[in-house]
């Protein structure tokens, strides 16, 4: 396998602009004739299936979902970033793309975070012109925020539902183009395996939820959206529905994959309360802007938050990283939390918990503007907890969020499968180790409206895809493998839940390949995995039939795919010998207990070639070099 | 504290379907209201049972796929409040609940409490968009849009497409669905030169696939999660009923 980025030359304001010039085009007759695949219909997979239909594809769009615009991107809550320097606050291009590396702890390809600070503003007018309602101030133009990691104000948002807004926009550009013909929508339509042809991605395998028929879809080209592996950890903010087995399925087929070990740790999510426990709540990050997170100084001090006088608090961030305080990177913020925890400061029933206090911004802004801010998430806090968030502060403690790790692309989102094109969370490009907060939904539109479109008709141009036959070889094979697979996990007569494996297999990975990683508790995980998978497939009981509508069955599944990924993201973690944003090895610290990285032997992507079921994966190194920006050691203080 | 749950059963759209009763010993206050149903299925898959089917997704309120009426009301006792939010701390020891489908003739059961909305998609299919291309976009300051407007519209999209509205509804109308989308889009200047075009081909759409009509009975309202306000059914009325009177296009 060989690991071509196919970076453009020239000096980087200019590669994006000179690419996009040197990219073949499809006559407007020829689009027609091409049909194309899109898996997912999030933020990325939405825009792209919209804008390849409004380009004149024949696109498929696939979701597992019962209506597209139930993707997970709906949930995201604080923002948007893009450099449009509204706020006349030193923003630029520049220092967003150096933003991102930066919180990215220079382990991005400078080209692909460069093309992303360029398209970010064209983003904007695009939803803008789609009818998102941003925030306004009273002149009527637009207002930002600052957001985790950043010092300007550059996130454009729509109260707490930035997601659920951008998503809703690109959700009705697509229903726009299925209304027009251009798109046809598979809603509950799980994607289960890729279908290679000749070395080219020619299709997938997927079963209808509904009626459990499993059949092949074939095409020019396929484009996967399909989000992050976050559910790994069992617990996380993802939907419940997240899942890997796309782009584990594709890796099998032979796309490398880029950094697993890179995940990221929400600092503000809301702590677990008890053992049935299904899913954790993010408290959007923007809350960090007016509140100020804290322990008390004293280990067990039990009394109530509100009779701890300010002397015997500690504000921890704002101690240690004076510059960024509250609103340091989130790997830095989490690490702080687990920290001060680990001291035995931590907060709540369990310990496990800091506060998030808003009795200063209440003071200084006043109640009401506090509520215009962040009520919706208050009120989320109050149902969920029974506690009132405008008297006592918060309690918060860190969550698995999202996944920076994701199927190797080339400057044109192409994995090494030629064809196949992997968009948003679903790839590993832009954020490196560590993202930074809004810019998520920024990747997610920019690979769907501003870069497939103009690099998938250049593969179809020079590639020119064949015909193919439905009863093609490889088309039956991988038709058999999918269908066996199902069958071996209804035979299966065990007496344990597909969950039971599932907590299990997220407690190994949140103890030993979560927010501090070491080789000892990684080789416990590597020793450990194999033999709860082993016992899955001989333990597992999934009730009911392959032909009916059965969410065990779809479970099984996905936790199967989990449970042999787990392992693929423990190498990468454990063959990463530093500390990198979200993957904190505690061999590779400085004294004062912050990452240190390693340039000399670490400045890579690690991408895993598949290489058989009893073979170890294959790492090939894609080598980062940074000729824009100086590598520094990462500093909030 | 213990429960008791009627859930109602159906093995498919063509199954006849009825109530079940089951005995929960063991539920904590602080368990979501699918962390219960959770843990029942799990009892149930160990016995070998078929555990309940039922739409779920993010569990954070926001992606719209909870379905669930209970006790007769949809997303349950809470204003304001998807199914996925309510915690149990709402109901005492001893309590019998009573859990059902969304039901319309427009949604078609599934499976137990799991049904088809795809109807309230093709709503928005049929005009519940601003036509806009992607990279058509003049700079997004370029038009300056007074802030109650922005964020009056922003009070109509917060709408989760969830369909509790026309649940609750004693016509199973989708007028608080479309009025939401017609008053956000409406709102905005992007949104009117297809404002009017958009509320007739909604409408239709509407009649099409089998939702009622409006006859202001507010249960909607009541139902909706994110409480979207009748005022944008008024709204809806208004533009459709200038949009018949002056229609061109047609």
């Amino acid at each position: 396998m060989e690991l071509n980025a196919g970076v453009p030359a020239g000096p980087l304001e200019k590669k994006w602009d000179s690419h996009r010039f040197e990219l073949r085009l499809v006559n407007p007759a020829n689009k027609r004739k091409h049909t194309v695949i899109v898996v997912g219909s999030g933020l990325a997979g939405a825009s792209a299936a919209a804008s390849l239909g409004e380009l004149g594809y024949k696109v498929q769009c696939y979701c597992f979902q019962d209506s597209p615009r139930r993707a997970h991107s709906i949930a995201a809550q604080g923002g948007i970033n893009a450099a449009k320097n509204y706020q006349n606050d030193g923003d630029s291009i520049h220092r967003l793309f150096y933003d991102t590396i930066k919180g990215g702890d220079f382990r991005a390809r400078e080209a692909n975070v460069y093309r992303l600070a360029q398209i970010s503003v064209n983003i904007i007018d695009q939803c803008v012109a789609q009818g998102v309602p941003f925030a306004r101030e009273y002149g009527g133009l637009l207002a930002n925020r600052s957001f985790g990691g950043a010092q300007v104000s550059r996130t454009f948002y729509a109260r707490g539902q930035t997601g659920q807004q951008l998503l809703l926009g690109a959700y009705q550009a697509l229903e726009r183009q299925i209304a027009a013909g251009t798109v046809e929508m598979f809603p509950r339509t799980e994607m289960l395996d890729l279908v290679v042809i000749d070395g080219q991605a020619r299709g997938i395998v997927t079963r209808n939820l509904v009626t459990g028929a499993v059949e092949a879809n074939l095409a020019d080209a396929v484009v996967m959206a399909t989000g992050g592996y976050g559910n790994v950890f069992y617990l996380s903010t993802n939907a419940k529905g997240c899942n890997v087995t796309a782009t584990f399925r594709a890796w099998k087929r032979g796309a490398a994959f880029g950094n697993p070990c890179y995940t990221q740790i929400h600092p503000t999510c809301i702590p677990v309360s008890g053992e049935y426990q299904s899913k954790l709540t993010l408290m959007s990050e923007s809350l960090r802007n007016d509140g100020r997170v804290w322990v008390p100084k004293r280990k067990g001090d039990k009394r109530p938050p509100t009779a701890i006088p300010e002397v015997e608090r500690d504000y921890y961030l704002e101690r240690k990283y004076p510059s960024f305080g509250n609103l340091s990177p989130r790997d830095i913020a989490s690490r702080a939390a687990k920290e001060v925890c680990d001291e035995g400061r931590g907060v709540g029933e369990t310990g496990l918990g800091v506060y998030l206090d808003f009795a200063d911004a209440i003071r200084r802004l006043g109640l009401d503007k506090v509520r215009e801010r962040y009520g919706n998430l208050f009120e989320m806090y109050e149902r969920i907890t029974g506690e009132n968030p405008y008297q006592l502060p918060m309690r918060i403690f860190p969550a698995a969020h999202y996944t920076m790790g994701g199927l190797w692309v080339d400057y044109n989102l192409m994995s090494t499968i030629p064809g196949l094109f992997v968009l948003g969370e679903a790839n590993f490009s832009d954020h490196g180790a560590n993202r930074l907060g809004a810019s998520a939904l920024m990747q997610g539109l920019a690979d769907g409206y501003f870069i497939i479109p103009y690099t998938l008709g250049d593969y179809l141009a020079r590639a020119r895809p064949a015909p193919v036959a439905g009863d093609h070889a490889a088309v039956k094979t991988t038709l058999a493998e999918v269908n066996g697979r199902i069958e071996r996990i209804l035979a299966g007569d065990g007496k344990r839940t597909v969950d039971e494996f599932h907590r299990e297999l997220g407690r190994i990975m949140w103890e030993c390949c979560g927010m501090e990683r070491n080789a000892a508790g990684l080789r416990r995980a590597l020793d450990a995995i194999p033999a709860l998978r082993k016992s899955f497939w001989y333990d597992v009981r999934v009730v009911g039939t392959g032909q009916e509508f059965n969410q065990s069955l779809e479970k099984a599944g996905r936790v199967a795919d989990f449970l042999e990924f787990a392992e693929l993201m423990c190498r990468d973690a454990l063959h990463r010998e530093e500390s990198c944003g979200g993957h904190f090895r505690s061999e590779h610290q400085t004294q004062d207990g912050e990452a240190a990285r390693d340039d000399e032997r670490f400045a890579y992507v690690a991408a895993w070639e598949y290489a058989g079921d009893d073979r170890e994966p294959i790492l090939h190194k894609e080598p980062l070099v940074f000729e824009n920006v100086h590598l520094a050691t990462r500093s909030y203080k | 504290m213990r429960l008791t749950l009627r859930v109602w059963r159906q093995a498919g759209p063509r199954d006849a379907g009825a109530l079940k009763q089951y005995e929960i010993p063991d539920v904590s206050p602080d368990m979501s209201f699918l962390e219960m149903l959770d843990v029942l299925n799990e009892r149930l898959e160990r016995q070998g049972d078929r555990p309940i089917a039922f739409d779920h997704d993010c569990r954070e309120g926001i992606c719209g796929s909870c379905s669930m009426t209970i006790d007769g009301r949809p997303h349950g006792p809470q204003q304001g409040t998807t199914t996925c939010q309510l915690h149990m701390r709402r109901y005492r020891d001893g309590d019998t609940i009573t859990i059902e489908p969304f039901r319309a003739t427009a949604f078609p059961v599934v499976r137990d409490l799991v049904v088809d909305r795809t109807a309230l998609d093709r709503i928005i299919q049929a005009g519940g968009f601003v036509g806009v291309a992607t990279g058509n976009a003049p700079d997004a300051n370029a038009i300056p849009i007074a802030k109650p407007d922005a964020d009056r519209a922003m009070d109509a999209a917060q709408c989760i497409g969830c369909g509790a509205c026309v649940a609750a509804c004693p016509n199973a109308s989708a007028m608080l669905f479309a009025g939401a989308k017609v008053t956000h889009l409406g709102l905005l200047p992007q949104g009117q030169p297809e404002r009017y075009r958009r509320v007739l081909a909604m409408v239709e759409r509407m009649d099409m696939e089998g939702f009622g009509g409006c006859t202001n009975f507010g249960e909607c309202h009541e139902a909706c999660p994110k409480e979207i306000s009748l005022a944008t059914i008024a709204r809806l009325n208004a533009d459709f009923l200038k949009a018949s009177l002056t229609r061109r296009d047609s």
